[in-house]
């Protein structure tokens, strides 16, 4: 299967960017409220002036925390194109993939992408480039029935899916 | 070559001799578990056409984040829970009130040794306290193990943690995964699974052992253990139905990593804001007034704690600056506590006695901080706006802790009580 390459610009983020400043407790349970709010605590201009298509690169333990599912659904529903970090939180890692967000762990992610970059991620290949500096960063690939999940849309739509065959 | 706890129980639930490392397998589930999050995971069943779930007494049911409801929406996702339960013939449906999910699971007989339980919260690693390999996923995943009673995993990698010593008088079990939590930081256990051993783990009683697998979660983990025991089997006895499993690691297992943990010695500890590792002993900590003190939480809300805590403040009064909230775990501990008279000498030094939930500590609702309040909390997480204002800041330590850090207004060493 031919897998798109996704390409946005970088937002930045630090080491330990946990649930609770994706997805405020406060706005938890409004979606619309929770657009408004998302990374408040840290970066209060992002959920205004974020584009659709851009990509978020974090630091290590990115979604550290709760199983909220509202922390990866906040930032789909910002329009975010793909989150690539160090490392991640492993709920948050599920849900992305679970809510068809594209996901991928990259090492050295933070030292070669500066905010507003360029970058593109082959999925199926685990590659990450820096368009705008030419670099590019080898990880490891999604397992083939993980990144399935990713294309298909979310574990729902599998489901949807499934019943169909049945 | 043997298996570690983690490898044994996703073998058996994947139908497998064996299972190493970085596998991918699916396996059964023998326990799904949802708070109000079931509400959304309903909705997802339902929005793919699913009106029934895989097998009905393999799921329980708990009200505990939102209770009892603040708001008219939260009453709403109620309402949802209620009639979906009803709708899908959920027996085991424990209503707002009757205690934590992570309280209520064990206390009413639903986990056993070698179990593998996905729970719609992040602490479900809280059973692995009892050798079952418990562990959080989201709703949308929940969706699907409700319909299918499978999920996908990715075999941990192991790490053991050999406790050594006694612990001091009023140091407890929380300081233990405190200062694991400091010496080796938030991602010591990422993607992988924790055994908890050596003799301070067999001395542990049950409810210091939950506070551990509890917080195991904090460190990155995927399933937080204790090996079954006598102590174990003491509690499950006359709360499961049928045979208990005392599942163990093989002895020739190799670990990725062995950390060896001195306790006697130790000294109570505390995560200040705002990450659960940025920690210190209390006497390093400093003159820090608190304007709020917590006891409770799915950490540190069982019986211990409380008697504990009550030990502390009986025939004391809490300082005039400090609002001491105290939330029993389950509506069981609470009766106990008050047959007891903990809740009498608690509330007798000024604490507000309130019903068992989880509210305060992800900041829903029951003890909001308003900004540049601190508040000293027996519960899990730090992080920052969690226990509402951003720019409050939120102090972790053990019921102990709290407690001599309500008489005295400010973060208090315990070991004086």
């Amino acid at each position: 299967m031919k897998v798109k390459l996704i390409k946005g610009k970088v937002w930045k983020f630090g080491d330990n960017v946990d649930t609770d400043i994706i997805s405020p407790s406060i706005y938890m349970d409004s979606p619309e409220e929770l657009r408004e709010h998302a990374f408040e605590a840290i970066k209060p201009e992002f959920a205004g002036e974020v584009k659709s298509g851009d990509i978020i690169v974090g630091g290590r333990n990115f979604g550290c925390g709760s199983s909220r599912e509202s922390a990866p659904e906040v930032i789909k529903a910002l329009g975010v194109g793909a989150v690539v970090a160090e490392s991640f939180g492993r709920i948050f890692f599920r849900n992305a993939i679970a809510i068809g967000l594209p996901i991928i762990t990259c090492p050295r992610v933070s030292e070669v992408f500066e905010e507003g970059d360029e970058l593109e991620i082959d999925l199926k290949g685990a590659k990450v480039r820096n368009i705008s500096k030419g670099k590019e960063i080898q990880s490891e690939p999604l397992y083939h029935d993980v990144l399935d999940i990713i294309l298909k849309g979310g574990i729902i739509s599998l489901l949807k899916g499934m019943q169909k065959n049945e | 070559m043997g298996m570690t706890l983690a490898e044994k129980i996703l073998a058996r639930k994947s139908g497998k001799q064996e299972v190493r490392p970085g596998d991918y397998l699916t396996a059964d589930i023998d326990l799904a578990m949802a708070h109000e999050s079931f509400a959304g995971a309903y909705l997802n069943l339902a929005s793919a056409g699913i009106q029934k779930v895989w097998d009905p007494d393999r799921v329980v049911v708990v009200l505990d984040h939102y209770v009892p409801a603040p708001t008219e929406r939260s009453a709403g996702i109620h309402q949802i829970v209620r009639s979906a339960v009803e709708q899908l013939g959920i027996k085991h449906f424990y209503d707002e009130g009757r205690g934590i999910c992570h309280q209520i699971l064990p206390e009413e007989g639903h986990v056993c040794p070698g179990d593998l339980i996905v729970g719609a919260d992040s602490h479900t690693t809280t059973y692995g306290a009892f050798g079952a390999a418990g562990t959080g996923i989201g709703m949308s995943e929940m969706a699907y193990v409700l319909a299918t009673g499978k999920l996908w995993f990715r075999v941990p990698s192991s790490i053991r943690f050999q406790l050594n010593g006694m612990l001091p008088r009023r140091v407890m079990s929380k300081d233990i995964i405190l200062h694991i939590a400091g010496k080796y930081r938030a991602e010591v256990a990422q993607y992988r699974s924790v055994e908890f051993s050596g003799p301070t783990a067999g001395s542990l009683s049950v409810d210091g052992r939950m506070t551990m697998s509890n917080m195991a979660l904090e460190l990155g983990a995927k399933f937080g253990f204790f090996e079954p025991d006598e102590k174990t089997i003491a509690y499950l006895e006359t709360r499961v139905k049928g045979p208990i499993d005392p599942i163990r690691a093989d002895a020739d297992v190799s670990y990725e990593e062995v950390y060896e943990v001195d306790v006697s010695g130790l000294e109570p500890q505390i995560a200040l804001p705002w990450t659960v590792d940025n920690v210190k002993p209390v006497s390093e900590v400093g003159e820090v007034a608190v304007n709020q003190a917590v006891i409770g939480s799915c950490t540190n809300g069982r019986a211990e704690d409380l008697e504990v805590s009550a030990e502390i403040l009986r025939n004391k009064k809490i300082h005039p600056r400090t609002r001491l909230l105290v939330f029993p775990a389950s509506r069981a501990i609470y009766q106990e506590a008050l047959r007891k008279g903990w809740l009498e000498a608690l509330s007798e030094a000024g604490a507000s006695i309130c019903p068992p939930g989880c509210g305060v500590c992800f900041g829903a609702h029951m003890g909001l901080l308003a900004a540049g309040e601190s508040c000293v909390a027996s519960i899990n997480r730090n992080f920052r706006g969690r226990m509402g204002s951003n720019d409050a800041r939120v102090y972790l330590g053990s019921p102990a802790t709290v407690a001599a850090s309500a008489i005295e207004g400010k973060i208090a060493d315990p070991r004086g009580y």
